[in-house]
């Protein structure tokens, strides 16, 4: 990286040679137009929007006009933007573009915060002078998450380029010829991309909206908004959810530039819609006995019951909840004693977990930050569907696997940010991406090498790979010569790339897979320092509650079982998801007292005779631990309505009637937060994952509101025309309010990006130290586990025995961006996204069995879906799809029997 | 001295004018047309609802007194769910006026809304809506706009070519 200093209408300025000078302009605050060019997706010069004034010397005074995009920055340049044929240039430039623009800006959900409006503003353009019709188009059913509004276009290919580019999607494309190109599918359809959601967010004009956000449609300017994390995995990406009225409206992106960047996945964008679910629990129920239905309760009766149940000397457990916040597992923690807490998941996962969270503590690898991952250029994927568990990991994938192809750019002296030029040089050269997992996966295309098998053979092959790399790993025998071969070339790949990356997780349920990642990992790290790894995890905080927790579900429903324990609390969490349902019906009617704190009416809360109505994501403020060991606050977003209140509020009010818990003294949320760090030495950095409650800038909380929100006087008119005083928030830093402070606040606290002038995302320019790169005071967050990079790995030994070949399966959970997440399966739109409960085959093995496609079968004694035959399944192999709603547990290790149902 | 005969002789004068004071309520003064009063929303040529619900009238009033909420028919075409002016806060700028892009929300000659009651001066969309175009008898958004609705097709509309064939190879 050299400097090269640069002037700009006469004041010089330094800043880094070779990279276009757009970014270069926009990083030092100028405020240069553009409309093809993205931070992520870089220059391709289409739009000719961000042109700027070249000058050959100091004596040169007339100058020609260039390109800011399509330019490289170099020493001793000499720019204008300010000249006036340069803006004369740009605001005619605009002027063609908007030829065909329609008149509907009133009725376009991209309205006050539309890119196209912002620049057009910008350069003055204000009075269309042609006298021509304007060209239409037909629209396309895209789905329902995009809605397509063709008209709007004006084509800077943003769109395809994101689509097809950098999500590897297939069927957004750009059609026709001359003044009447089409972006749009062949034809009316789904959009399968997972990532399609974002195309709301690349578009700079309102071709692509949000559809779910049209059935509650408010402009930016009246939302209310607080810095959030998703809840629908366990990356813990950074979102942006915006209320009004009492109803959750959207979900935008909230960039990070060490998790989740510019983008999100559909699940995350469109989950939201859990939060206004008619299944919601607004207020306590309570039933009287067993096969009653449930009465509700006001809020100081529930308060008193839940305290008596407590207080009737009776044997508590409690089971905690991955995703919930670490502040509402503790308080349970705390209220009925470390011993009788239970991580609420089940055993197996919380060990497999647990087992993942050693070898990043231990190191000496490092976990990479997510937003790292695109920077790596060989990644092992080891076991885990990463596409369906966690999507934006898969993403980042795609990048990483550009970068060794990109050395052919690199040979040519092409700038990586020429999007098309370097795209071309590289072709269709795959980079060194090998997957090992249990079937065939969305990102098979893009892997060199594919290897399908048991999760016993990924993680037999894992070892072998692990060998080659170090001989002190251990070696596996009985390998045959093809596998040898396949882990041969992976080790070579691995062993000469700069920065590979090894990732894995839970989702085969086989604990040998992560270590073998783990072998893998310490074997590169013997040669290259730069070697890192990540695992993901299942849900939102699951690596959080495996901090706090020993034990976990099955635990506690033996300790039911045996007559330890006879009143259950459970936090946020649906058993039925987590163990044999038979198993917990009978549990929870043994119980004398089943009490739930939870926001939505499943099958456990059917069964309970007390249910609290807690707060989700959006009405709460909490920490979340994410897969990586980044601990993240999110911030309630506005205040419920009713008897909703945070998890931790309902615990420790019960503690404070008992008056026996230090409970009582939790006033504040940050007084949790100091107990927590108090207790877990390691989750110390939470205090310092965001600000405290009582953080003011200039003595000022941040405004939840914007300055221009509206209605404030008749908004609440129907019921009172005395308007009501804003709800206090003493656990946060932010007001209910539009008052507050008006600068940018830390980046943790970033409720939303704005900049006078910059009404779009694309004011996120302006919070960032550099455009495309980090947030202005770092990225938010603080890791809670902070590897022992001097130490040895000690390997890991254990390599899983072939199984004698034998007619029954094993099974393999498969996971489903859409379907395989509990809280997101409440929103509409993903719903509709769902498979039905199937049983997956490969055809040779359904032959053998005497089955064929649609075939009810059974497996296990317990699980029932028609047959669905799938090629990319290995034989030996029955995939089962996993948390689809009604389905109960998944079926994970040892083998299976499958039958066919003749009813 | 002088000035103060003078000014007797000119209040004697006046006793002589004829009287300004206009006897309201008995009497009713002409009102300009173009009148700040009494908020109304009016209805396109067609009949059909003109308010689109852009939420421009919302925010750019200076009081913060106009609320409501966007919704969309089976066709496509947007308009308020609710619609709420509370004119106990409403100081009748015009501003809503100004910035409605589709002429939908006009302020009328109408000023004679006092109630005993606060909640009363509350007006929901039922209130607000007129049976007719208002001052602007001819315009019609969706007929400039790109969008389709009910009746018209996209390259429908005024100014608007017909919609773009994407397969054809003609030049």
């Amino acid at each position: 990286m050299t400097t090269a200093s640069i002037h700009i209408d006469g004041n010089a300025y330094s800043v880094t040679a070779g990279q276009s000078l757009l970014r270069a302009c926009l990083s030092l605050g100028f405020n240069v137009p553009y409309f093809c060019w993205h931070p992520a997706l870089e220059s391709v010069g289409a739009c000719r929007q961000c042109a700027v004034k070249l000058y050959r010397d100091e004596k040169d005074t007339r100058g020609r006009i260039a390109m800011s995009c399509m330019t490289p920055v170099t020493d001793g340049m000499i720019v204008s933007i300010e000249d006036p044929d340069v803006r004369k240039f740009r605001a005619r430039n605009i002027e063609w573009l908007m030829l065909n623009h329609p008149h509907d800006c009133p009725v376009c959900d991209e309205g006050g915060e539309c890119h196209l409006q912002d620049m057009t503003v910008m350069t003055g353009h204000t009075y269309r002078r042609t006298r021509f019709r304007k060209r239409t188009y037909r629209n396309q059913d895209l789905g329902p998450f995009v809605n397509h509004e063709m008209n709007r276009c004006i084509q800077c290919y943003r769109c395809v380029r994101f689509y097809r580019d950098y999500a590897h999607g297939r069927d957004l494309d750009v059609f026709g010829i001359h003044d009447s190109v089409y972006f749009g599918r062949h034809e009316d359809g789904v959009l399968q991309n997972i990532f399609a959601g974002n195309l709301v967010e690349i578009c700079p004009t309102g071709v692509f909206t949000d559809k779910t956000g049209k059935r509650h449609f408010v402009r930016k300017w009246d939302l209310q908004t607080a810095p959030s994390v998703c809840v629908h995995c366990g990356l813990g990406c950074n979102i942006i959810p915006g209320e009004r009225g009492g109803e959750l409206r959207r979900i935008r992106n909230r960039f990070n530039g060490s998790v989740n960047g510019y983008f999100l996945c559909d699940r995350g964008r469109y989950g939201y819609e859990f939060v206004n679910s008619p299944s919601r629990v607004r207020q306590p129920l309570r039933r009287d006995g067993r096969g009653e239905h449930h009465k509700p309760l006001r809020s100081e009766e529930a308060r008193a019951l839940f305290a008596d149940i407590l207080s009737r000397k009776g044997r508590v457990v409690g089971v905690g909840s991955p995703r919930a916040s670490l502040e509402a597992n503790f308080a349970l923690r705390a209220l009925v004693g470390p011993e009788h807490f239970f991580a609420g998941m089940a055993d197996t996962e919380l060990a497999l977990i647990q087992r993942q969270i050693d070898i990043m503590k231990i190191g000496p690898v490092p976990a990479i930050p997510l937003g790292k991952v695109a920077t790596c250029d060989a990644v092992l994927v080891l076991g885990e569907d990463v596409t369906n568990t966690a999507p934006i990991l898969a993403l980042n994938i795609l990048q990483a696997c550009r970068n060794a192809p990109m050395a052919r750019a690199d040979a040519l002296h092409i700038p990586r940010w020429e999007d098309r030029a370097a795209r071309e040089a590289a072709q269709q050269v795959k980079g060194p991406f090998f997957l090992i997992t249990a079937h065939d996966t969305w990102l098979d295309e893009s892997a060199e090498l594919v290897f399908k098998g048991t999760p016993d053979d990924i993680a037999r092959l894992g070892f072998v790979v692990a060998h080659f790399l170090d001989e002190d790993c251990p070696s596996v025998a009985g390998m045959d010569g093809d596998r040898t071969d396949i882990a041969r070339t992976i080790a070579r790949s691995l062993g000469q790339a700069r920065d590979p990356l090894i990732i894995s997780g839970p989702g085969t349920g086989s604990g040998y897979v992560i270590d073998a990642a783990a072998n893998i990992a310490w074997a590169l790290r013997k040669n290259n320092r730069n070697a890192r790894l990540s695992f993901t995890v299942p849900e939102c905080n699951s690596l959080g509650l495996a901090f706090m927790a020993s034990q976990a579900v099955d635990s506690a429903l033996a300790a039911v079982e045996r007559g330890a324990a006879d009143t259950l609390v459970i936090l946020e969490n649906d058993l039925f998801r987590r163990t044999d349902k038979d198993r917990i019906i009978a549990c929870l009617n043994a119980c004398k007292h089943v009490v739930l704190l939870d926001h939505l009416m499943h099958g456990t809360a059917s069964l309970a005779d007390l249910v609290l109505p807690v707060g989700t994501f959006a009405e709460t403020t909490g920490t979340l631990v994410s897969s990586e060991g980044r601990a993240q606050r999110f911030f309630q977003v506005y205040a419920p309505q009713g008897d909703i209140r945070p998890s931790w509020q309902w615990m420790r009010d019960a503690m404070t009637v008992r008056g026996t818990l230090r409970g009582a003294s939790w006033r504040y949320l940050d007084d949790i937060i100091a107990a927590i760090a108090g207790e877990f030495p390691e989750l110390q950095p939470v205090i310092d994952s965001a600000p405290p409650g009582a953080f003011r800038i200039k003595g000022l909380k941040v405004p939840r509101e914007t300055h221009r929100v509206s209605g404030r006087t008749s908004i609440h008119a129907d019921t009172t025309v005395h308007e009501p005083k804003p709800p206090d928030d003493p656990d946060s830093p932010f007001a209910f309010s539009m008052e507050g402070y008006g600068g940018k606040p830390p980046s943790s606290l970033i409720p939303r990006f704005w900049a006078p002038r910059w009404n779009s995302v694309q004011a996120l320019n302006k919070f960032q130290s550099e455009v495309g790169s980090d947030l202005v005071g770092g990225d938010p967050g603080c890791m809670v586990i902070e590897p022992n990079t001097g130490e040895e790995p000690v390997y890991r030994q254990s390599i899983p025995e072939v199984l004698a070949p034998s007619g029954s399966l094993v099974p393999v959970p498969l996971y489903h961006i859409f379907g395989s997440e509990e809280l997101s399966m409440f929103s509409s739109s993903v719903a509709g996204r769902a498979p039905c409960p199937y049983v997956a085959l490969n055809p040779r093995d359904a032959s053998r069995l005497g089955l064929s496609n649609g075939d009810e079968v059974e497996i296990a004694g317990r699980w029932r879906g028609p047959v669905v035959l799938r090629a990319g399944l290995p034989e030996g192999i029955v995939g089962v799809p996993s948390g689809l709603p009604g389905t109960g547990a998944g079926i994970t290790g040892g083998r299976v029997d499958v039958t066919k149902v003749t009813s | 001295m002088l000035s103060i005969l003078k000014t007797l002789w000119l209040i004697l004068l006046h006793t002589f004018r004829r009287r300004e004071t206009v006897l309201y309520p008995e009497e009713k003064r002409r009102i300009p047309p173009r009148w700040r009063g009494r908020i109304i929303l009016s209805r396109s040529p067609d009949g059909k609802e003109r308010c689109v619900a852009c939420y421009l009238c919302s925010v750019a009033c200076p009081v913060s007194c106009i609320s409501l909420q966007a919704a969309e028919d089976e066709y496509g075409r947007r308009y308020p769910e609710f619609f709420r002016i509370n004119f106990s806060r409403c100081i009748f700028c015009g501003f809503c006026e100004e910035a409605c892009p589709t002429l939908a929300i006009q302020l009328t000659t109408d000023f004679e809304m006092s109630e005993y009651v606060r909640m009363n001066l509350v007006y929901e969309k039922e209130d607000l809506l007129i049976d007719g175009p208002g001052k602007y008898p001819d315009y019609d958004f969706y007929r400039i706009s790109g969008l389709a609705v009910k009746g018209k097709g996209k390259g429908e509309g005024d100014e608007e070519l017909p919609p773009v064939d994407v397969r054809t190879l003609m030049p």
